[in-house]
């Protein structure tokens, strides 16, 4: 099953994604339909029993995020993550650039659920031409009728990380700094302007539109059975073919790399593969056999995250590119808790340490004990997160570090 | 060249807009003014200090003046191991500054960044926001004459 299996991206390169007409042609806006025909309780259940799961990196039941927004206050929001700034991943880049359609209109189902006709897409800073081709798809849309009585508005972000944590995003579009706000409450009940809002990713919403036309059973019944429906990847690193692909969830990580990947660049020997962006696990090649939907991914230490695939090979150093990612964490650490603060330079002061060859055994050992302090005690996932690329690659590369020591 | 006055005032009225204020003075001056950001703080009534606090939050915004062309160097993970750390150098030595430098002529700004999200093609520079693909350390000189 070496088949790549495009939902999102089947039309991609074929209609215009600024042109709601275009997209009508090819089956759109006929989700929207149908979910305006529904009531707003039955359309939740629909998108919760098709079993999507956030796909910007938390894997939350879709559904069941909507579930948590209060029915009686009178303006609520609808906002689209389009932060992504994992180092690696471009994969919402592309569902925009193939089909911004989609995305408004999973959008608009989005809204009829939960009441709201207030919609916001926070896209990344580095992505100015694409906010203009949207700000386009969205008068397009707007002017055909698609989207009725549906608004949405795009913000641009200014090349902060951290702000692809949903308060942090939320924070951001209120026109503040991007610093992450304490959960609960949760967006849900209390988001943008203090009132209810559900943040989605963008693939995410860009799902909805083919739940809703082909129904919740046929999207369940795709790929993983905890974690359904197609998932867009980007391959990075030493690769032969460094692209963006859309498969099925239950996909082997070595047909990834092997198939559609074309294999390790120049018929190399793979070292590591990192999956999930740069705060993702470095997965070692004796476990690749693995389907690359969230759980099990997460059973063997490792995150689906945001779909990017970096693959190291045999050549790369991995304490060298470690070292690399303590300081994009040390960069992006908003400076608001302490442990994060304070860790992600720490971090990469003793990698720097070890990279250079200046470290000790203790180092390691401090290494660690930093690693857990960051994981249990920093407020967002940023902090979280940091510490997985050096945990993970201690367990499996732990010679890479013990060769560099003094 | 539009002023800054008339910027603010045509985001005034986007709740929380002064980010989007700010990425509209950019796109005239290349950095926020001092004036400017007063200016945007009475605007949006927020104090000074708050304005300033998220001018200097995000890395695209600036309020240090900086040149026509603003060079952003990715550093992030795929673009280290595919030469980005050679690129960086012949970027320094092409242009005879530093990283976070401008050229005396006020033509070139140096700047490093996280991923810019063109990861299919690394190593990336984006000029002025604008992607160039797959570059590589011979390729700096020529680049760079395409700037007038």
């Amino acid at each position: 099953m070496a088949q790549e299996y495009r939902v999102l991206l089947e039309h991609a390169d074929k209609i215009n994604p600024e042109s709601a007409a275009d997209y009508v042609k090819v089956g759109g806006y006929k989700g929207l339909e149908k979910a305006r025909s529904m009531n707003p309780k039955d359309l939740t259940e629909e998108v919760k029993k098709s079993g999507l799961r956030g796909r910007g990196g938390a894997g939350f039941n879709a559904g069941m995020k909507w579930s948590f927004v209060p029915q009686y206050p009178e303006t609520k929001y609808v906002v689209c993550n389009f932060d992504e700034g994992e180092p690696g991943t471009y994969k919402d880049r592309i569902i925009c650039q193939k089909n911004a359609q989609a995305l408004l209109e999973g959008m608009a189902i989005c809204g009829h659920a939960i009441g709201s006709n207030n919609g916001y897409i926070y896209c990344r800073g580095e992505y100015p031409f694409v906010v203009e081709m949207l700000k386009k798809a969205i008068g397009n849309a707007k002017e055909s009728g698609a989207l009725g009585e549906f608004n949405i508005e795009v913000r641009m972000g200014a090349g902060a990380y951290v702000c692809g944590e949903e308060t942090a995003l939320i924070e951001s579009i209120e026109g503040h700094r991007g610093e992450p706000r304490f959960k609960p409450p949760f967006p849900g009940v209390e988001g943008l302007w203090r009132m209810p809002t559900v943040v989605n990713n963008v693939e995410t919403f860009a799902c909805l539109p083919y739940i809703l036309t082909n129904g919740a059973d046929w999207f369940a019944g795709i790929g993983a059975k905890s974690y359904p429906g197609t998932k867009v990847l980007t391959l990075t690193g030493d690769i032969e073919n460094p692209t963006y692909f859309e498969v099925p969830t239950d996909y082997l990580l070595r047909d990834v790399i092997y198939e559609l990947g074309g294999g390790v660049k120049g018929g190399k020997k793979l070292k590591a593969v990192q999956v999930g962006g740069t705060s993702g696990a470095f997965i070692p090649p004796q476990n690749i056999d693995t389907p690359i939907d969230f759980d099990s991914m997460s059973a063997i230490g490792a995150a689906l995250g945001s779909g990017a695939v970096f693959v190291m090979d045999e050549s790369r150093d991995i304490v060298d590119t470690i070292n690399r990612i303590a300081k994009f964490f040390e960069h992006e650490s908003c400076g608001q808790c302490t442990p994060c603060r304070e860790g992600t330079h720490r971090c990469k002061e003793i990698m720097e340490k070890i990279n250079t060859g200046r470290g000790t055994l203790k180092d390691i050992e401090n290494l660690k004990v930093l690693a857990r302090v960051m994981q249990k005690a920093s407020l967002c996932g940023l902090g979280q997160a940091a510490p997985i690329p050096i945990t993970s690659t201690l367990e499996h590369f732990e010679y890479e570090y013990l060769r560099k020591l003094m | 060249m539009a002023n800054y006055m008339d910027i603010i005032a045509s985001c005034k009225d986007k709740p929380g807009g002064i980010i989007e204020a700010f990425h509209a003075i950019q796109k005239e001056y290349n950095y926020i003014p001092e004036e400017a950001l007063r200016e945007a703080a009475r605007a949006f009534k927020v104090s000074e200090a708050q304005a300033f606090g998220v001018a200097t939050f995000y890395s695209y915004l600036s309020v240090k003046k900086r040149g026509k062309y603003i060079i952003r160097m990715c550093e992030s993970a795929p673009c280290h191991v595919a030469g980005a750390d050679e690129v960086l150098k012949a970027l320094e030595a092409n242009l005879g500054i530093k990283a976070g430098e401008t050229t005396e002529d006020g033509k070139f700004t140096l700047e490093l960044t996280e991923c810019v999200g063109q990861c299919q093609a690394t190593p990336v520079v984006t000029i002025n926001s604008e992607p160039v693909f797959n570059v590589k350390p011979e390729m700096v000189p020529g680049l760079l004459a395409g700037y007038k």
